[in-house]
């Protein structure tokens, strides 16, 4: 019972520190309406600051209280003031762009901040001392806690009440609230939008550096935790609602002692549960615990431009590529073929999530669960039923379609970042599944030895394959897009409700065209693992999905050929950068922001720009 | 007061406003008549730079404007904040108040400060022009009937001293005897010496609130008149206006 009692405590401690992280980015979207992915960077920069401050310099000569303390409060207000020059470089140019380019954007942030950080801070971890005034333990219950959990527990609330106080009492809050329901409007009365939102991001910034500020007494400060909060941060602030900042802190509390006592019971699946418990809330409530639905969106949004071929000039060079391409395959080496059935993969892969995010209008965080499936499918029918490639590359799609079919019935019913949420959280289950089904998937140990069919063994042979496959998966996709079928899928995307008046099934399409989309992922998914000879659980991790994402946004959203281009360039970029530097990070995240800030439209928007001036 | 001449503006690539050209003197009511999609309500964005306009110039004249940088200078092309500093206030069509804000809140969103040579409004003023707002000064808006947010939504323009007042569809969607209401509020709003341009569909509105009209047709200005020659002709009633 009393050990209970303290691990709830240990519960709500964890819980204030993800609410000041969350808090910062709930208030951050809704002002600006962009979704933070850097909000996790500027987290770490407030730890790795902090330790600065206080190890080194004048404050730790100080030492003692001021030693300390102030350098609690001075990273904070760094990190602050980092975030309010961010805003005022980059994110102001972006405002207009859609949703998932602010999310691009920020993304390359995440990436520039790492290695930033490698550098000025190195590899090892750091460990900060412990506080003045709150070292040691207190005795409740009989049992000891540590003081400075007390603390926090009690951070958390005052920093709420604060906010109130900021948000009601105060003009800048109202003006904060009022901007965010109608940041138009607040403008055409006299406010300068551009103070507001930079004010806000200096705001949110310092909430998420005092947060890893104030995490250095706790745990070491590594290169890891940007990552580790920010989905975490992100599930708060889904739960609670985008936006609701009594939302954020009961999501807060919700996760920090689902996190505290999962421990107890189920001490390997705690994330699993923290995404099953999103993905129940957004299913119950759609709009989070106490998030409002969302307003109509801002009279300067424009509706998408039509898909259009690119100009016959550009069509005709491309198709001639490909064709010398195939032709020069055989006089390739090993390492060139290898690399150009990844591309083709990575093609296939971005364009059926293309089909979900263009013409389809949904974003999806977790499309690596379909890639993985199709993957795992492909393995498992191979160890377990000795069922060859062909066979294998024959069900995958099939078993891909069907988890799409499953995850996409929750997914499809939410819009916007709730959706992308959802999807991520369906994503984050199956790979705790393949992660911890280790009798069946081998767990971190993957499937070794799935290798092709005799015929195909062959690196040339191999990347014919790879292109036959992907070349017939990427035509299927274009052929939905230009069919009736893909006709009421953009439909439903700029207006369902004037879609579901004329007799469009809305739900339905979304549901089929994320079905169909996922099957394509798992064929990708499934040829990736017979090239590699091995599936692991990381096919289906975060980061694979956001390659994805990446490649999409880069070659442009709302382009048929976009994912193409992008699949290439990204896959390109990544694969050149990584052999030429240590710091392919950095210089792949100036990419991305120069590509995000240059070519709004993506490379294939860019280029059908560049043909039509021409012509 | 306002001097307008051939404002452009386009929605993508349709063109919506073909060079508007019109004038408010100093205390006149000009209201802006024209059909369903004339261009009355882009008219009066682009005035306020919230549809960014593609060709033309706005100049707000006379007394002295806050810092003194826009005065008599063009503000097509600035940003809505700006403009609505130099002295323009704009009342939406739609009210778009913000209904997670009580009366009050709504109405210190809108505060600027005062203008020399003019009264500053507070919200004690406004509620004397709009009683039934006095008594709900903490309620959150989103809990007040259609007539309620329209009052709330001029009061809240009121609150950035403006020196001309654009008002777009004041009457629109409301009850016979709140729209009377509406009429005085203006009248009042007229003898403190404000200026408007009032773009309406309810001629009997217009008709007795304004001094004079301008007909829009396809973004077009295709006359202006005094109000009473207007209310006189049936024929030219019928031409631009009737449906």
């Amino acid at each position: 019972m009393e050990a209970l009692a303290v691990q709830a405590l240990a519960g709500l401690a964890s819980a204030s520190s993800l609410f000041l992280v969350a808090s910062g980015l709930t208030v951050i979207f809704g002002v600006s309406r962009i979704v933070n992915f850097a909000h996790g960077s500027l987290y770490m920069l407030g730890a790795y600051l902090a330790w600065t401050f206080v190890s080194h310099g004048p404050l730790a000569e100080l030492g003692g209280f001021w030693g300390f303390w102030g350098g609690v409060l001075l990273a904070a207000l760094c990190v602050g003031a980092l975030g309010a020059a961010l805003e005022m470089t980059v994110l102001r140019r972006i405002y207009h762009a859609p949703e998932l380019f602010q999310l691009l954007a920020t993304f390359a942030l995440v990436l520039i901040v790492q290695d930033v950080a490698l550098l000025l801070w190195g590899a090892d971890d750091k460990f900060g001392p412990r506080a003045p005034l709150l070292r040691g333990a207190v005795e409740i219950l009989g049992l000891r806690f540590p003081r400075y959990e007390l603390f926090l527990i009690a951070v958390g609330p005052v920093v709420l009440g604060l906010l109130w106080l900021l948000f009601h009492r105060t003009r800048f809050g109202i003006l904060l609230r009022a901007a965010t329901q109608d940041r138009e409007m607040v403008s055409a009365l006299g406010v300068d939008q551009r103070l507001l939102f930079t004010a806000v991001f200096f705001l949110g910034a310092a909430l998420a550096g005092l947060g890893g500020a104030l995490q250095l007494p706790r745990e070491a400060v590594t290169l890891h935790m940007d990552m580790a909060i920010i989905v975490e941060a992100f599930v708060v602030v889904v739960i609670g609602g985008l936006g609701s900042l009594p939302g954020a802190f009961l999501a807060a509390l919700l996760i920090g002692e689902l996190h505290a006592f999962g421990i107890l019971v189920f001490p390997r699946i705690t994330l699993v549960l923290v995404f099953l418990v999103m993905a129940v809330v957004l299913v119950l409530r759609p709009h989070g615990l106490l998030g409002a639905p969302p307003g109509a969106p801002p009279a300067s949004e424009q509706a998408p431009p039509l898909p259009r071929p690119l100009p016959r000039g550009l069509r005709l060079a491309t198709l001639g590529a490909l064709a010398a391409l195939l032709l020069a395959a055989p006089f390739l080496g090993d390492y060139p073929l290898i690399l150009l059935a990844d591309f083709a993969v990575f093609i296939l892969f971005a364009a059926s999530l293309h089909l979900i995010m263009g013409p389809g209008g949904m974003a999806s965080f977790g499309h690596a669960a379909y890639f993985g499936a199709g993957a795992y499918a492909a393995g498992l029918l191979l160890r377990h039923l000795a069922a060859p490639m062909e066979m294998g590359l024959l069900l995958a799609p099939f078993a891909a379609g069907l988890v799409g079919l499953l995850f996409g019935w929750f997914c499809v019913r939410l819009s916007g970042v709730y959706a992308a949420m959802l999807t991520l959280a369906f994503a984050q289950i199956a790979w705790s599944v393949a992660f911890q089904w280790v009798e069946v998937t081998g767990g971190d140990n993957g499937l070794l030895g799935i290798w092709p069919s005799d015929w195909a063994r062959g690196k040339l042979a191999f990347f014919y394959l790879s292109a036959a496959l992907c070349g017939l998966g990427v035509w299927l996709l274009r052929r939905a897009i230009h069919a009736p079928f893909g006709l009421a899928l953009r439909a439903q995307r700029d207006s369902a409700l004037r879609a579901e008046a004329i007799g469009i099934d809305a739900f339905r399409i979304r549901w089929l065209a994320f079905a169909y989309a996922a099957a394509f992922a798992g064929l990708a998914g499934a040829l990736f693992a017979f090239g590699k000879g091995s599936v692991f659980p990381t096919y289906l991790a975060i980061p694979r999905s956001v390659d994805a994402l990446l490649m999409v946004l880069l070659g442009g959203v709302q382009t048929v050929s976009g994912p193409i281009l992008g699949a290439i360039a990204y896959a390109g970029l990544q694969e050149q950068l990584a052999r030429v530097t240590e710091l392919w990070r950095l210089l792949l995240g100036l990419v991305i922001l120069a590509l995000v800030l240059f070519f709004p439209r993506g490379l294939a928007g860019a280029l059908a720009q560049w043909g039509e001036k021409r012509a | 007061m306002l001097a307008v001449e051939g404002l452009h503006a386009h929605y993508g690539r349709a063109h919506i406003l073909h060079g508007v050209s019109l004038t408010v003197a100093a205390g006149e009511v000009l209201c802006l008549l024209g059909r369903n999609g004339a261009g009355k309500s882009t008219t009066m964005k682009a005035i306020m730079g919230l549809v960014p306009p593609s060709a033309g110039t706005v100049r707000l004249e006379g007394g002295r404007l806050e810092g003194g940088r826009l005065e008599g200078r063009d503000l097509a092309g600035q940003p809505p904040h700006a403009i609505a500093r130099a002295g323009l206030g704009y009342v939406p069509e739609e009210r778009r108040i913000f209904t997670g804000l009580t009366v009050l809140e709504n109405l210190e969103v809108g505060r600027r400060p005062a203008r020399p040579g003019l009264a500053p409004w507070t919200p004690e003023r406004l509620f004397a022009l709009f009683p039934s707002l006095g008594g709900m000064r903490h309620r959150p808006a989103g809990r007040m009937s259609g007539g309620e947010q329209q009052m709330l939504t001029i009061a809240r323009t009121l609150m950035g001293n403006p020196r001309l007042l654009l008002l777009d569809e004041p009457s629109e969607g409301l009850a016979p005897v709140v729209v009377e209401r509406m009429a005085e509020a203006i009248l009042a709003l007229k003898a403190e010496g404000l200026s408007i341009l009032l773009s309406e569909q309810n001629l009997a509105f217009a008709g007795a609130v304004g001094d004079r009209a301008c007909i829009l047709e396809t973004g077009t200005p295709r006359q202006t008149l005094p109000m009473p020659a207007l209310m006189r002709d049936a024929a030219l009633r019928a031409r631009y206006l009737s449906v």
